[in-house]
């Protein structure tokens, strides 16, 4: 007896679950390189969410040809997962379909309808692929997706449609040995797609099935493994982020922006009869960081704003949504989490590299990611809010880089220099005079 | 038509002794802005003819702070909101109406968190529950039959998702009322939020009120219904471009409803 091959099997799974958990790792790091913000209020509400929203896929039905082709792509997941853990067991005990003589009909059940997912998962997929690539929707041909974002979308189809080809051969060689007259294989599933592969096999020898099957199974198993870690490299990892993320979204109504406690400290003390403005300031706390208004970094973001942008899968339906960019402005709100992100981690590599601490590095997200331009052109519609599957908001990014362009550089375009001061001034945004507001009342 | 406008403040209803029923909120539009004066209008005859206690904060008033905010400048817009709040909580302010999704997203929803309660209401929520009490009732008037479509603001629809109010409004008048391709949650913005009315556009290929007005010109509506001053705004200059100001008129829901009354 050898157990060669049990080995070898934990050992992979070793590794793949170790670099894995290491990524993992990385990304909580990263995302908590974000000023904290309290999302923990009313839980009773972000199940609901999450239970609509990320399991129910209430917001990707809002398009219905690619929300119901990525349910079957995301149900297929889900179930043929279950599945996994049986390839696991049988894989460290050198079994056969282990759950089989537990779960009688049920199994054949399971295994007849992880088939007949796993070939909608197929067709699922070449329709995205054909969509991507041959009838090239315009949020998929997006200046956005240029370079790897393009084909980390196409190694993402890719690798699906291999991993569930090799599910079925696996199945098809499984299905012919269990039926040859030497019974190679116990009986065992039910198999409504793969018995239509298995006449491959005829005229092969026994072994050789044997032989092909197990390569099938490694192959398998060793992709998902593969494919779990390619996450951390792509857009892919909206699998298991869009759960948090729906969770922690923002619950309050779309056109309520934040208001800056900092500032509201400073407009009390302002407005305050009895402040002394001449008080000597309050012993300032050494270990805070110095305070800044609004963002220009992803360090100034929330960390909610950070997961949002791990999350992005870069489906594109905010900037097809955006007026600003349906009209040709560089706006793209898919870009501002792209940027984000990549912002992110390159920020996360440079405090690898340095033992832990960030080095500045002359860089920032505002400029070398994120043009003012492309700022200034969003009108706050909340349209790229609402089309977000899974409750990303752009917005609220965008805001916070106006905010730091604002106050902290005075670099708001004249214009709007003008409409504050008049404001300020005035109490209304054109040159109009207070005491003037009740005129229309006697106009005609 | 020809009767005054009676418009009390909460200054003279103060010395009174008088608390209104509801504070309109006129807002900056409302008050500076030619074509949204005569939404203002519009909107208190209707308070009149209906003899709803209402009464203006008058030169009391002041900008929410809603552009400011949107443009970045926080300290700006907490300063205004903080005034507005000091004078609104003097009054003892319950109800607010007022004609601008933009007063109105900012009063309800930015103000609490900093020391504002109010209930605030648009005035379409206010004109609708108007009709439900049987204190106002519409017919057709002159729009009976016409063609109307109405345009969602951003801050009215998906910022606070009041979507059916003015369509039970409009719908009163015995009109038809289609809907463009993108409309309640999905309807394009008018190109004016985020302080965009006050500067120009980026570089770009077609202006946002243009292809908004595409949208709705492609329903060939008699009129365009708004709810916004600034969508009103840009909406006509959208039918402007597109040379349609002889067939095609923008109008504000109260004033469909007044007109409807011959007010």
């Amino acid at each position: 007896m050898s157990y060669l091959d049990n080995i070898l099997f934990a050992i992979l799974l070793i590794v793949g679950f170790g670099f894995f958990a290491a990524s993992v790792k990385k990304i909580i790091r990263n995302i908590n390189l974000g000023v904290d913000v309290d999302r923990k209020d009313n839980p009773k509400a972000r199940w609901k969410n999450m239970a609509l929203i990320a399991l129910g896929q209430s917001k990707m039905v809002r398009r219905p040809v690619a929300g119901i082709l990525h349910i079957f792509v995301y149900v297929g997941f889900i179930i043929i997962n279950i599945e996994l853990l049986e390839i696991i067991i049988d894989g460290l005990f050198g079994t056969h379909r282990i759950f089989a003589p537990y779960l009688g009909v049920v199994y054949d059940v399971l295994i007849a309808s992880f088939e007949i997912l796993a070939i909608l998962v197929i067709f699922a997929v070449t329709v995205f692929w054909i969509r991507r690539n041959f009838i090239r929707l315009k949020r998929f041909i997006h200046s956005d997706l240029t370079g790897f974002p393009k084909s980390d979308a196409n190694y993402i189809l890719y690798f699906e449609t291999v991993l569930m080809i090799l599910f079925l051969l696996m199945n098809a060689a499984d299905y012919h040995l269990q039926n040859v007259p030497e019974g190679i294989f116990h009986k065992a599933g039910s198999f409504p797609i793969s018995q239509f592969i298995a006449p491959i096999f005829n005229g092969m020898s026994n072994e050789l099935v044997v032989l092909l099957f197990e390569v099938f199974w490694w192959l398998h198993i060793a992709g998902i493994l593969v494919f779990m870690n390619y996450l951390y490299f792509s857009k892919h990892l909206h699998i298991l982020l869009a759960f948090p993320n729906t969770y922690f979204a923002n619950l309050k109504p779309e056109g309520q922006f934040d208001n800056l406690a900092s500032v509201t400290n400073e407009v009390k003390l302002m407005m305050d009869p009895n402040a002394d403005p001449f008080a000597a300031a309050p012993p300032a706390d050494e270990n805070a960081a110095p305070s800044k208004f609004g963002a220009s970094d992803v360090q100034d973001l929330n960390w909610v704003q950070l997961l949002n942008a791990y999350t992005c899968t870069e489906c594109g339906r905010c900037t097809s949504s955006c007026p600003a960019n349906q009209t040709g402005k560089k706006l793209s709100p898919r870009k501002i989490m792209m940027d984000t992100r990549d912002r992110l981690t390159e920020v996360g590599k440079n405090i690898d590299a340095n033992k832990g601490v960030f080095v500045p590095d002359n860089k920032s997200l505002l400029n070398d990611y994120i043009t003012p331009e492309e700022l200034w052109a969003c009108t706050s519609c909340n349209a790229c809010v609402e089309e977000c599957p899974v409750n990303i908001s752009p917005l609220s990014i965008i805001m916070d880089m106006r905010r730091y362009l604002v106050m902290e550089q005075s670099a708001a375009p004249m214009s709007l220099n003008a409409m504050m001061t008049n404001i300020e001034n005035n109490g209304a945004p054109w040159q109009y005079s207070q005491q003037d507001r009740l005129n229309w009342k006697n106009e005609n | 038509m020809s009767e005054s406008l009676v418009v009390p403040t909460m200054a003279e209803m103060l010395a009174e002794g008088k608390q209104p029923e509801v504070l309109f909120w006129v807002g900056c539009a409302g008050s500076f802005d030619d074509r949204a004066k005569k939404i203002t209008k519009a909107f208190v005859r209707i308070l009149n003819r209906t003899n709803v206690s209402f009464a203006v904060l008058g030169t009391e008033e002041s900008c929410t702070g809603d552009s400011a905010k949107r443009a970045g400048n926080e300290f700006l817009f907490q300063m205004q909101a903080m005034m507005n709040i000091e004078v609104l909580n003097a009054y003892e302010a319950k109800k607010i109406v007022t004609a601008c999704p933009h007063c109105f997203n900012t009063l309800k929803n930015e103000y609490p968190e900093l020391g504002g309660n109010y209930e605030v209401i648009h005035h379409t929520e206010f004109l609708k529950s108007l009709i439900d009490d049987g204190r106002l009732t519409v017919e057709g008037g002159q729009f009976k039959g016409k063609k109307i479509t109405f345009h969602d603001p951003c801050y009215l629809g998906r910022a606070n998702k009041v979507y059916e109010a003015p369509r039970d409004l409009i719908e009163k008048l015995d009109v038809e009322l289609v809907e463009m391709k993108r409309s309640k949650s999905n309807g394009l913005c008018c190109g004016a939020g985020g302080a965009q009315m006050f500067k120009d556009a980026e570089p770009g290929n077609k202006e946002v009120n243009v292809l908004r007005t595409e949208d709705a010109l492609e329903v060939q509506p008699d009129i365009i219904a708004a709810g916004c001053p600034f969508c009103n705004t840009m909406l006509t200059d959208g039918i402007k471009h597109a040379h349609k100001e002889g067939e095609v008129k923008v109008m504000d829901v109260a004033e469909l409803i007044a007109n409807a009354q011959d007010l």
